[in-house]
């Protein structure tokens, strides 16, 4: 059984999760990160995708959009603008949010603002994936 | 003396205000639980991102980020949050007050009105008003915050405001509210930095990236914080100022209803005089 740390998600909103786990699973503007227990203080900044959670046999997984994480050894803060549970996904406004952004993409027009158009797709990606993972 | 009938009318008319009075109080109380409990919680939330943004502050030393440092332009770019509404007593006009009657030079403010109230008064008053946020007041989320807070740092980024200001209404508990204003950017390093910082952070990326990415989110989480506060305030405010209108047309009520007695019973004295008058004439 590996150690476990405190996670702690917290939204404006909400408290989203306050618990103990072994390890957490996420996106970042550096590439995916993995955390165990005992990892260097870090702060990374989020970038939309699934957030997987491992507590023991039981494993849990979010859509998370934006916001950043703060890495203490044994406390894991992440402040999220937006995450959600799979089962708070509207997977039909997910995929339509998906082919509206790749359309703005493909139009590649100069009144489009390209980088939004992006972050709408990752959005739209993400959620479809963690729906999927139900 | 005024006619009975004129007594029994201004009663009435106290009353059906007094009816209308009540229902308001019942109704801002409900809406200001809720406000209240929105509050706290995202309480939770700004406090980790104020003590993130401290410790990265502290650490990041006398780097030169456009975010830190004040901008040639002289304009400042306010965003005043007041209600839709009125009758919430001194609400709306304290936080009007407070921009107005301080050391700014009229001239050199944009208005971000969060709240019609506020949009409208300084647009009488010939204010430069910028973009209008107000319908965002009527139910504060999160995305409607970063909405605003992505309009005035481009308004900053590109040079047409120099300063960011916000004035809201601090919640600090169901009878005190405090008219706030707070500077957002720049911000001033000296007033963040913390002696007991609880860990030497690294940053992924590079810290001027890393504060790039993180002033926006926390400017956004302080107009949110402040949208949410000032919510609370206003019922809180509408609350109290309904009560005592309330209280008022009680008393009000029950002088009119003394006076109303009093002209009955001298109606009844006269005409009994009469009858006893008319009846001694006869016999």
């Amino acid at each position: 059984m590996a150690e476990k740390f405190k996670l702690t998600i917290v939204t404006p909103d909400r408290e989203f999760f306050n618990d103990e786990a072994e390890m957490v699973e996420f996106n970042t503007t550096e590439g995916e990160i993995g955390v165990y227990v005992g990892h260097a203080p870090l702060t990374v900044i989020v970038k939309p995708g699934i957030l997987t959670i491992t507590q023991g046999e039981n494993v849990r997984n979010a859509a998370l959009h934006a916001g950043f994480v703060q890495i203490l050894p044994e406390e894991i803060t992440i402040l999220a603008e937006i995450i959600e549970w799979p089962e708070e996904i509207d997977r039909q406004r997910a995929e339509e949010a998906k082919q509206r952004a790749e359309g703005r993409i493909a139009e590649h027009s100069a009144n489009i603002d390209l980088d939004r158009a992006q972050a709408a797709l990752m959005r739209a990606v993400a959620r479809i994936n963690a729906a999927a993972l139900k | 003396m005024a006619s009975m009938r004129d007594i029994k009318r201004r009663k009435g008319s106290v009353q059906s205000t007094q009816q209308i009075t009540k229902a308001m109080k019942l109704v801002s109380t409900v809406k200001l639980q809720r406000a209240k409990g929105r509050a706290e919680k995202s309480k939770t939330y700004f406090k980790c991102m104020y003590d993130t943004v401290v410790s990265m502050l502290s650490k990041a030393g006398d780097i030169n980020h456009p975010f830190l440092k004040q901008n040639v332009s002289p304009k400042k770019a306010v965003i005043v949050i007041t209600g839709n509404r009125g009758l919430a007593g001194g609400y709306n006009s304290n936080i009007i007050k407070l921009v107005r009657d301080n050391d700014w030079n009229k001239d050199d403010l944009i208005i971000y009105p969060i709240g019609s109230k506020g949009r409208d008064t300084f647009a009488r008053l010939g204010y430069e008003v910028g973009n209008d946020y107000s319908a965002a007041i009527e139910e504060p989320i999160y995305a409607d915050a970063m909405t605003i807070s992505n309009q005035v740092l481009s308004d900053f980024s590109s040079g047409k405001v120099g300063e960011i200001y916000i004035v809201y209404t601090g919640f600090k508990n169901t009878v005190t509210h405090i008219p706030t204003r707070l500077k957002l950017l720049p911000i001033k390093i000296e007033d963040e930095r913390s002696a007991d910082d609880k860990a030497v952070l690294d940053f992924e990326p590079e810290t001027e990236e890393a504060i790039d990415l993180i002033i926006p989110k926390y400017i956004t989480s302080l107009i949110y914080g402040a949208m949410v506060e000032s919510v609370a305030s206003e019922n809180g405010a509408r609350m109290q100022a309904m009560d005592n209108a309330t209280n008022n047309a009680d008393e009000i009520i029950s002088n009119l209803s003394l006076l109303y007695n009093r002209a009955r019973q001298s109606a009844i004295t006269q005409e009994l005089t009469e009858i006893i008058a008319g009846a001694q004439a006869i016999s």
